[in-house]
C-alpha cells in the first residue's frame, strides 16, 4: 500500500454460507491506470466488483478507496465517494429518453431538492452534449433508451458511467454482443478515459483486452492468481492450465 | 411522425379538460344536487387516486393501504366540526361521548378546536404517518409483493383500531359531519354542499398540476428509475429510500385531503374507510384510467364510480361483477389502462385489425412495441 494507489484490496473473504466466492484477494491500484480483470466463470469477477461498490459486504478483509474504508457503507454513499460501475447486461433507464438517462447520471448533488428544484446547470448540458457525441447517441438524444440497438446500449452505459465523473470506473464486460467494429471503438474510448481516470474492465474477450493494452489480473477461485502484462500472463504456466490453456475457452 | 403525435396527444389532453371544466362550471346548475353530491364524492376521491398514481404508477410502490391516510384526513375534518358544533350538547363535547360515559375530551382532540390546526392537520398528518410507515418499510429494502402485503396490514392494523375505540372516537359507528354547522349553515345543507363541489373541484385542478409538477423533469426521472430498476439508482448514487419516502409521504397527505372532503360530503367518516376492499379500488380506479398518465387517474375515479352509482341503482348486488370484470379486461386487454391505450397506438392498432387503416411498413417489428420510440 502507497499513497498513489486509489484502491487496495486487503485479503478480501466472501462466504456465501460456506462457499468462498472470494478468498484472501489482495489487488492495489494506482491512480490513472487502466487494469483488466479476466478469469474463467465463477472465478469471482462480479463479486470482486459487488465487494467495491457495497452490494455485497464482505466477511473478511478491507477495501481502502482514496484512504477511506468502504466496508459497510451503502451503494448511494459509495458511488458518490467517486466508485461508478457498469453492469455486465446494459442497466440504463429504457423508459426515459437518451438525454434523461445523461441527466440523471450529470446531476449533482443528487438530493430531491436539488432534483425538484433547480434546473439543470448549464455546464451539465454542455457535459451531456460532449458525452453523446464522444457515444455516437447525438441523433438520438429523444429515444426512449429502450429502443436503442444493443451496442448503443452498452455505450450509453458506458456513457452514463463517465457522466457521473467517478474517480474509479469499474466496468464489467463492456463489449459483451458488440460487433468487432463497435469492440475496438469500445477498447479505445476506454483506454482514452484511463489517465484521468482509474479503469477496472472485467472481460473474456481475450482479443479486446490485449487491445486495451494494460496490465492484467487473472482471478480464479476467489483469489488473483497472477498480475502482469497481456504476454507475461500468457506465459504463465498456472494461467495456461486454469483458463488459456483449455479449449473450450 | 412523432410532432403530429404528440400534438394529437396534446389535443386530446386539452379538450379532456375543457369538457372537463365545462361539466364543472354546468354541473351545479344542471345537475339535481344529489347528483352533485356524488359528482363531489367521486372528484374528491380523483385525488386519492392521483396518489396511487404517483406511488404506483410512477414509482412502482403498490399500496394497498392508501385506506389509512384517506381515513385519517376525514377523521381530522370532522373531529372538527364535531368540536365546533358541541356547545349545546352536555359538557361541551361532541354527543357520542355520552353514550359512554365519557366527561372529558379526550387530549388529542384539543387541538382541533382550532380551524387553522385542522387545515393543516387534514394533509400534514396522513403525511407524516405515511412518511414514517415509508421510511421504515424502505429503509429495511422491502419491496414488491412483501411491501403490498405490509401496506394491507398496515391498514388491517388501524381499521382494527378505529373500529375499538368507542370511547375515543366513536368506534365503528364514525363520526357524523352532516348535521354539524360550518360557518353557521348545517354542512349537510344545499348550499354548503355546493361550496363544498366547488372546492373539491378547484383542489382536483390543483392536485394535478402538483402531481405533474412533481413528476416532470428530472425528480420524476428518478421516480421512473425506481420503478424500473432501482440498483441502477442507487449505484449512480442517488439514495432511493428518500425519493420513495418523498413520495410515499407526498401520496399520504393527498389521501388525506381526498379522505376531508369525501367525508364532509358523504356525512360521515367510519373505520369502514379503511376496509381492505376500498382500498385495492383505489388500485382498481388506477388501472383502469391509466397507470403513469395523472390524468387517468383522476378520469378512473370518477367515472368507475359514476359507473357504480348508475349500476347499483339499476342492478343492485351486479357492480362487484362488473367491476372485477373491467379489471380482468384492462389486465388483459389494457395494460396500460384505458388511457395509456389511447395514448399509445391502441386506436391505431384497433383500425388496422378491422382493416380500416393501412399497417406502417416497419422492418421486423422495428420499435412497434414501444409507444414513443416512433422518433424517425
Amino acid at each position: 500500500m502507497n499513497n498513489k494507489d486509489l484502491l487496495n484490496l486487503i485479503d478480501i473473504t466472501v462466504s456465501f454460507e460456506g462457499f468462498l466466492a472470494l478468498n484472501k484477494l489482495n489487488l492495489n491500484l494506482k491512480k490513472g491506470e487502466l487494469r483488466a480483470v479476466i478469469g474463467p466463470n465463477g472465478a469471482g469477477k462480479t463479486t470482486f466488483l459487488d465487494v467495491i461498490t457495497g452490494k455485497v459486504k464482505p466477511t473478511k478483509g478491507e477495501v481502502i478507496f482514496k484512504g477511506k474504508s468502504l466496508v459497510g457503507k451503502k451503494e448511494h454513499k459509495i458511488a458518490r465517494l467517486g466508485v461508478g460501475r457498469k453492469f455486465q447486461s446494459p442497466r440504463i433507464f429504457e423508459n426515459l429518453t437518451v438525454k434523461e438517462n445523461l441527466e440523471i447520471s450529470v446531476t449533482t448533488p443528487k438530493s430531491p431538492l436539488n432534483l425538484i428544484n433547480k434546473r439543470i446547470k448549464d455546464e451539465q448540458h454542455n457535459e451531456i452534449d460532449r458525452l453523446m457525441k464522444i457515444v455516437n447517441l447525438a441523433q438520438k438524444v429523444d429515444s426512449k433508451a429502450g429502443s436503442l440497438s444493443h451496442g448503443q446500449k452498452q455505450w450509453l452505459e458506458i456513457a452514463m458511467l463517465v457522466g457521473q465523473k467517478p474517480d474509479l470506473m469499474l466496468v464489467d464486460e463492456p463489449v459483451a454482443g458488440l460487433t468487432d467494429e463497435e469492440t475496438d471503438l469500445t477498447a479505445d474510448l476506454l483506454k482514452s478515459l484511463s489517465g484521468e481516470n482509474t479503469v477496472v474492465v472485467i472481460d473474456h474477450d481475450m482479443e479486446f483486452i490485449r487491445r486495451l493494452d494494460s496490465n492484467v489480473s487473472v482471478l480464479n477461485q476467489g483469489t488473483v492468481l497472477c498480475e502482469g502484462t497481456m504476454e507475461t500472463i500468457q506465459k504463465d504456466k498456472k494461467v495456461i492450465d486454469v483458463y488459456l490453456g483449455r479449449p473450450e475457452d | 411522425m412523432s410532432l403530429s403525435k404528440i400534438k394529437f396527444d396534446k389535443k386530446i389532453v386539452l379538450s379532456f379538460w375543457i369538457i372537463l371544466i365545462a361539466l364543472i362550471i354546468a354541473a351545479p346548475t344542471l345537475l339535481p344536487v344529489f347528483r352533485l353530491n356524488l359528482l363531489g364524492r367521486y372528484l374528491s376521491l380523483s385525488i386519492v387516486a392521483l396518489g396511487v398514481d404517483l406511488i404506483w404508477g410512477y414509482t412502482g410502490l403498490l399500496s394497498l393501504g392508501q385506506g389509512i391516510f384517506f381515513a385519517l384526513g376525514g377523521y381530522c375534518a370532522a373531529m372538527y366540526l364535531q368540536i365546533t358544533s358541541s356547545s349545546e350538547f352536555p359538557n361541551n363535547i361532541p354527543e357520542f361521548f355520552a353514550l359512554y360515559g365519557v366527561e372529558k375530551l379526550p387530549f388529542f382532540w384539543e387541538p382541533f378546536r382550532s380551524p387553522i390546526f385542522t387545515f393543516f392537520a387534514i394533509w400534514i398528518i396522513p403525511a407524516l404517518v405515511a412518511g414514517i410507515i415509508g421510511f421504515l418499510v424502505f429503509r429495511n429494502r422491502i419491496k414488491g409483493v412483501y411491501f403490498s402485503i405490509l401496506t394491507q396490514a398496515s391498514l388491517l392494523v388501524f381499521f382494527n383500531f378505529f373500529n375499538g375505540q368507542q370511547k375515543l372516537i366513536n368506534g365503528t359507528n364514525g363520526l357524523k359531519t352532516d348535521v354539524t354547522q360550518l360557518f353557521g349553515q348545517m354542512v349537510g345543507s344545499e348550499s354548503m354542499q355546493r361550496l363544498f363541489f366547488w372546492i373539491t373541484a378547484i383542489l382536483v385542478i390543483t392536485a394535478w398540476f402538483f402531481a405533474k409538477w412533481v413528476v416532470k423533469g428530472r425528480f420524476g426521472n428518478i421516480l421512473i428509475g425506481i420503478r424500473d430498476d432501482e440498483p441502477r439508482v442507487r449505484f449512480t448514487g442517488y439514495n432511493p429510500v428518500i425519493f420513495k419516502t418523498i413520495i410515499f409521504s407526498i401520496a399520504g397527505g393527498l389521501a388525506g385531503i381526498s379522505g376531508a372532503l369525501y367525508t364532509v360530503q358523504s356525512g360521515i367518516v367510519s373505520p369502514q374507510f379503511m376496509t381492505v376492499p376500498f382500498s385495492i379500488e383505489m388500485v382498481i380506479w388506477v388501472a383502469v384510467g391509466g397507470r403513469g398518465t395523472l390524468l387517468g387517474a383522476i378520469l378512473g375515479a370518477v367515472f368507475i364510480n359514476y359507473a357504480k352509482s348508475l349500476v347499483s341503482e339499476a342492478l343492485p348486488a351486479s357492480w362487484m361483477f362488473i367491476q372485477g370484470g373491467l379489471f380482468i379486461l384492462v389486465v388483459t386487454a389494457l395494460p396500460e389502462g384505458v388511457l395509456g391505450w389511447i395514448q399509445g397506438d391502441g386506436p391505431r392498432n384497433l383500425l388496422q385489425r378491422f382493416g380500416l387503416k393501412r399497417k406502417i411498413e416497419t422492418y421486423p417489428s422495428l420499435e412497434v412495441n414501444n409507444k414513443e420510440g416512433h422518433n424517425e
